[in-house]
């Protein structure tokens, strides 16, 4: 026993690591932290998770265009746990781009990020976009069709950047095309660059916190005032405070315990992500999505008006990260309670119900073509009953034309047009005629398309469709308002 | 130091760098011989991109859309990619539109733009008939810098 005893007094002796992790242990947090402050640590917990299970990975993934796909299908079914492995990376990194946006949002309606800790903030937010790059370049490891279209989504967005587009989208895809080494350049970002900046600011963020301490939970009147704050930080901490271990790290520890049981419940039941189809490109019967990470921006993407759409999608990214950056020296002293800062809570609310509504929104893409609508969905009985031959023929065009592929009969099919259930209490014979030939208000003209025979059956066919006792559009009287003829 | 830093940083950053100052003359593809695309039609067809790299696998194959307006003389051929953000669009013969499955533009036979987001038309790889056989430079990928 005396030996052992020996050696660790020798080695703390030269290294000094029980010098440096004591104060980590002991030193003294608010009393006040409760629950909130657990959302940090578990994001960590996300990130350790992911750096194993992905060393895991790269010891049988193979970074090669021409066998990334099957080496995954291999880990899958033939490597020992390959799949929970897998199902565990896909399922964590989701997991942690969550926790970090809760833990974000914390620190953001209690305004933590005050005086003195800008930087905790700031580093934060480099920690964001470290993990959102993390992401997509690990959606293309997985080197299906998603992968990659979203690579040609993400050349798109950049190629629109004015004169050096061009250039940067070849940098981005190394070299003029998507292949081989497109892969190989997303690997050494996913597996090198990124998490070796990650670590890097992970260690920076904890520095950080233990250089200034972990706020206090605000209190209304309770201003920061940054000429007196330190001091009477230290005040109170030594007054009221309590050391980090036991009192704070059990919270730590169970909701981390409680996250890792649901996360391996998670990958467990649902398994891993994809891959999804062969990566080859001339199979384009492909419907390619982002992952959920990014399912917002795709839906943002959707609802631009095209004539703001490269201002918006190369302005706006640049403006919230600026934004993001510089919201603690805008504000580093004052009030930090939610109730004084309703404008930022506001915000804050604002923010989340907008992507919240956008990832939405790119999960159901009301705005894209059900691609086969057209052959595979009925026309509803109802629209079929007591029809003359002109009106059938009709109902006929109206799916060998694509029409169903935009517009909905009794909710099925597409959601870019409007539903037609109704069309003919809204429009006249001849406004239908005119919409189909001419097209408008986002949808094409068929004029050309169409035979004159085609289009007086398809126009027979709609001016039926109305429910059973409402006027047509084109009576006088008719309940709702028309344009003029 | 400052000179040992330059020395060693100029090969480093050259090849990061790399991909984005290769220059590329056009590559003449052959799609075929003219009578697989009839008159009047719009057929899909494939080819392997000429910029092949060792590790390419299937990635390397590209699909196009060619129209053919007049045999021999006279012929469009679209870039897959969707001139919005680069999804492939699809061809419906019946209609007489290309529509894209990510966020539904459309566009007429001759690829201009007939609906959605797009900032224009479909890219056109740039095509000519020798000895019976349509030829198309297409081995970059299309995008917003390409006028046609």
């Amino acid at each position: 026993m005396r030996g052992v005893a020996q050696i660790i007094a020798w080695l703390e002796s030269r290294s000094g690591i029980g010098a440096f992790v004591r104060p980590l242990l002991s030193h003294r947090v608010p009393a006040s932290a409760k629950w909130w402050y657990v959302f940090g640590s578990a994001t960590l917990m996300f990130f350790v998770i992911q750096v194993v299970t992905g060393v895991c990975l790269a010891t049988v993934y193979a970074p090669s265009a021409a066998e990334a796909w099957e080496s995954l299908r291999y880990i899958d079914s033939s490597v020992p746990s390959g799949w929970m492995i897998r199902a565990l990376h896909g399922w964590s990194s989701n997991a942690m781009v969550v926790m970090m946006a809760v833990h974000m949002l914390q620190v953001f309606v209690h305004a933590s990020y005050k005086y003195p800790r800008e930087l905790n903030w700031i580093s934060g937010v480099a920690l964001l976009l470290v993990v959102l790059a993390l992401a997509f370049t690990g959606q293309v490891m997985r080197w299906d069709q998603d992968a990659y279209w979203g690579l040609g989504i993400g050349a798109s967005i950049v190629d629109r950047v004015p004169l050096v587009g061009s250039a940067m989208r070849d940098l981005l895809l190394g070299g003029p095309i998507i292949g081989g080494e497109t892969l190989t350049r997303f690997f050494a970002l996913h597996v090198f660059v990124l998490p070796g900046a990650a670590i890097a600011l992970v260690g920076l963020h904890l520095a950080l916190i233990m250089r200034h301490g972990i706020s206090e939970m605000p209190r209304p009147d309770a201003p920061v005032v940054p000429s007196t704050y330190v001091r009477e930080y230290e005040a109170r901490m030594e007054r009221e405070g309590v050391p980090f271990h036991p009192d704070a790290s059990r919270r730590d520890l169970v909701f981390c315990g409680a996250c890792l049981i649901a996360l391996v419940a998670l990958a467990a039941v649902y398994g891993p992500f994809g891959p999804g189809g062969r990566p080859d490109p001339t199979l384009i019967e492909a419907n390619p999505r982002p992952d959920y990470p990014f399912m917002w921006i795709f839906g943002a993407v959707s609802l631009l008006p095209p004539s703001s759409e490269t201002l918006v999608m190369l302005a706006a990214p640049a403006v919230i990260v600026a934004w993001l950056f510089l919201v603690p020296l805008l504000g580093s002293a004052g009030e930090r309670a939610p109730s004084r800062r309703p404008g930022m809570v506001l915000a804050a609310a604002l923010a989340v119900i907008a992507i919240a509504s956008l990832t939405w929104e790119g999960i159901t893409s009301p705005w894209s073509p059900v691609m086969d609508a057209w052959s595979a969905l009925p026309t509803p009985e109802a629209m079929t009953r007591g029809r003359t031959p002109l009106e059938l023929q009709g109902a006929v065009v109206f799916q060998y034309a694509q029409c169903r592929n935009c517009h909905a009969l009794e909710g099925m099919g597409g959601q870019r047009g409007p539903e037609l259930d109704a069309i003919a209490t809204r429009m006249t014979s001849e406004q239908l005629t005119r919409q189909v030939q001419q097209g408008g208000g986002n949808m094409p003209a068929y004029g050309r398309n169409l035979s004159s025979a085609q289009m007086s059956a398809l126009v027979a066919f709609l001016s039926t469709l109305k429910p059973q006792g409402e006027a047509p559009a084109d009576i006088p009287g008719a309940l709702l308002p028309l344009p003029h003829r | 130091m400052a000179v040992g830093a330059a020395l060693a940083g100029i090969p480093i950053v050259s090849f990061v760098i790399g991909p984005a100052r290769k220059r590329f003359e056009p590559q003449w593809i052959s799609l075929g011989e003219c009578a697989v695309f009839p008159e009047g039609t719009t057929r899909f067809a494939t080819f392997v991109n000429p910029l092949r790299q060792p590790t390419n696998g299937e990635s390397i194959k590209t699909a196009c859309w060619v129209r053919c307006v007049k045999t021999g003389s006279e012929y469009q051929v679209f870039a897959i990619n969707c001139a919005h953000l680069g999804c492939p669009v699809r061809w419906f013969e019946q209609s007489r539109l290309f529509l894209c499955p990510c966020h539904g533009g459309a566009y007429y036979e001759d690829g201009s733009r007939a609906a959605g987001p797009p900032p224009r038309g479909l890219f056109e790889y740039p095509w000519k008939v020798e000895a019976g056989r349509l030829l198309i430079d297409g081995a970059r990928l299309p995008g917003l810098e390409d006028t046609a």
